[in-house]
């Protein structure tokens, strides 16, 4: 597929023919058959999943779980072990809530320096009722790539080993199979990967990574918000993970005593799921697989390969790796005299659209002693006419500011 | 050239802020945070016996709409009384700025210094 008709296939920039919209890392935008998929629902069958008998409900179902066989198999898991989640954050805080009542004083869990406050926030919390410490896998502030001698953090009480695939920040990809084994080696430690950021960018394999958990968002991947994905091991969801929420479809068998458990994933879903949006999610799992990871990746390298020559050439200072081999398409940098809140007010103003401040990772931000960063983030859609249309705005911000 | 928003005042006092700097003596100071950036400004103040301000300063870093409009309050507020400058609004902020019609994503910018002004005389965290 040619990735200059892409745009076409999305009506926010269908209906707003000016916009670059360089801010996929923090939401994608929308194609049409995804919002088809969820209107198909709500005018042709809307009704409950798993409940009536009648055939809108079984034609609900059949899309309900059909969107689950789809997301398995474009992870390479299986569809039990997909349990679908209001999102990323979500995900992080089920984990975290339910794995730290199994810590003590004496465990220790391992993140790194480059995590989203959803991957720190939730362990700093459950620590202070667990008393486990956090440790952290360095950051190379030169490279801006994790340093493989602070892996020996890892050691025999550290109990779990959670991470950002990608970061959001810098766009580093994290080495996650040698963190992974370096984690079962240690302790079998369990292993998170927090794939909010990679999902969208590069093939998952989870069979290959062989991590016990991995979670991420629909709104970063062309899907609907509101819908995200937690996967587990078969074997840690049946035996390992105890479920966080109670309520109607998790169970099996209720009395007025106590209740048994429904199989995986069910016994994760409690209540009525976000039909319309794991629907949606299934039909962009559909649209990344019919462009195909080998045009994403090409397209998407090509285009942050010029995006940081651009940005270099022009003074302006990336903060993240500088080829696009070891990193995605989401860039930050800085113009050493103008803050971050000028840069994203002058260049919206010829219609771009990027992310200023923090993005969610303010103790990233205080190591590398910055107040805040400009990004740009790629998503299929982009072309390099918008790369230049940035740049037009990035040299009108230099010429106000240089005065 | 003439931008609507980066006048060139605004520019000179993002370049040079007034009255960045710790006074050697003050009565309160707060630490107020633009939530949006997670900039943040602290400013510090002294009164004489009436509640006029005899001196003013703040440290921090931001964006120039922010460091200028914490410049101007800071001038602003040099012998005024506390009751005055509690009074202040939003739109008196935008007038000293001269920005009448700044985007609604960049109020908190404008406003950081007044905010930060407003909280030290009403919850003051003595030095």
């Amino acid at each position: 597929m040619l990735i200059t008709k892409i745009k076409q296939r999305f009506p926010t920039l269908k209906n707003n023919p000016a916009l670059v919209y360089l801010d996929s890392a923090a939401s994608s935008l929308t194609p049409q058959i995804v919002i088809d998929a969820m209107n198909e629902y709500y005018q042709k069958y809307r009704s409950n999943v798993h409940r009536g008998l009648y055939d809108i409900s079984l034609k609900a179902t059949e899309a309900y779980e059909g969107a689950r066989v789809e997301i398995a198999k474009f992870i390479n898991a299986e569809p039990n072990e997909i349990i679908f989640t209001a999102g990323t954050t979500h995900g992080l805080n089920l984990l975290a809530y339910t794995l730290a009542p199994r810590l003590t004083h004496r465990d220790n869990i391992v993140l790194t320096r480059m995590e989203h406050h959803a991957n720190l926030v939730p362990w700093q919390q459950m620590a202070k009722h667990y008393g486990f410490e956090i440790r952290f896998i360095e950051l190379d502030t030169t490279s801006y790539s994790l340093l493989p001698t602070s892996f020996n953090v890892i050691d025999a009480n550290t109990k779990i080993v959670s991470f950002a695939h990608v970061s959001n920040v810098l766009g580093t990809i994290a080495p996650a199979k040698e963190i992974i084994k370096i984690a079962r080696a240690q302790s079998r430690a369990l292993t998170i990967i927090d794939a909010a950021q990679s999902i969208a960018h590069i093939p998952t394999d989870v069979k290959d990574l062989d991590c016990d958990f991995l979670v991420f968002s629909g709104h970063k991947m062309y899907g609907p918000t509101g819908i995200g994905v937690l996967y587990g091991k078969k074997v840690m969801l049946e035996e390992h993970l105890e479920p966080f929420f109670f309520g109607g479809d998790m169970v099996a068998d209720v009395t007025y005593a106590d209740a048994v458990w429904n199989d995986i994933p069910y016994k994760f879903e409690a209540g009525t799921p976000p039909i319309a949006g794991a629907i949606g999610l299934g039909a962009a799992v559909k649209f990344i697989q019919g462009i195909g990871w080998e045009g994403i990746i090409q397209h998407e390298q090509s285009l942050t390969n010029k995006l940081i020559n651009q940005l270099t050439n022009n003074g302006v200072q990336i903060i993240g790796p500088k080829t696009s081999n070891d990193r995605t398409g989401v860039v930050s940098f800085v113009i050493p005299t103008v803050h971050p809140h000028d840069i994203g007010e002058i260049v919206n103003r010829a219609g771009v659209a990027i992310r200023v401040g923090h993005h969610c990772a303010i103790p990233l931000h205080k190591m590398l002693r910055l107040t805040g960063t400009a990004r740009a983030s790629l998503g299929v859609y982009n072309t390099e006419e918008d790369i230049d249309k940035l740049m037009e705005g990035i040299k009108n911000v230099i010429k106000i500011f240089e005065k | 050239m003439s931008d609507p928003l980066y006048q060139e005042y605004i520019l000179e006092l993002y370049r040079q802020p007034h009255n960045k700097t710790v006074p050697a003596e003050f009565d309160v100071r707060h630490k107020e945070r633009n939530p949006l950036c997670s900039d943040e400004v602290e400013i510090f103040v002294k009164f004489d016996s009436a509640g006029r301000v005899t001196d003013i300063g703040f440290q921090g870093e931001g964006c120039a709409i922010s460091q200028a409009g914490i410049s101007l309050i800071t001038d602003h507020a040099k012998g005024k009384p506390k009751e005055e400058l509690k009074q202040m609004t939003t739109d008196d902020m935008l007038r000293l700025l001269g920005l009448p019609n700044i985007s609604p994503a960049r109020l908190g910018c404008a406003t950081l210094g007044l905010k930060a002004l407003q909280k030290s005389i009403n919850n003051p965290t003595q030095k």
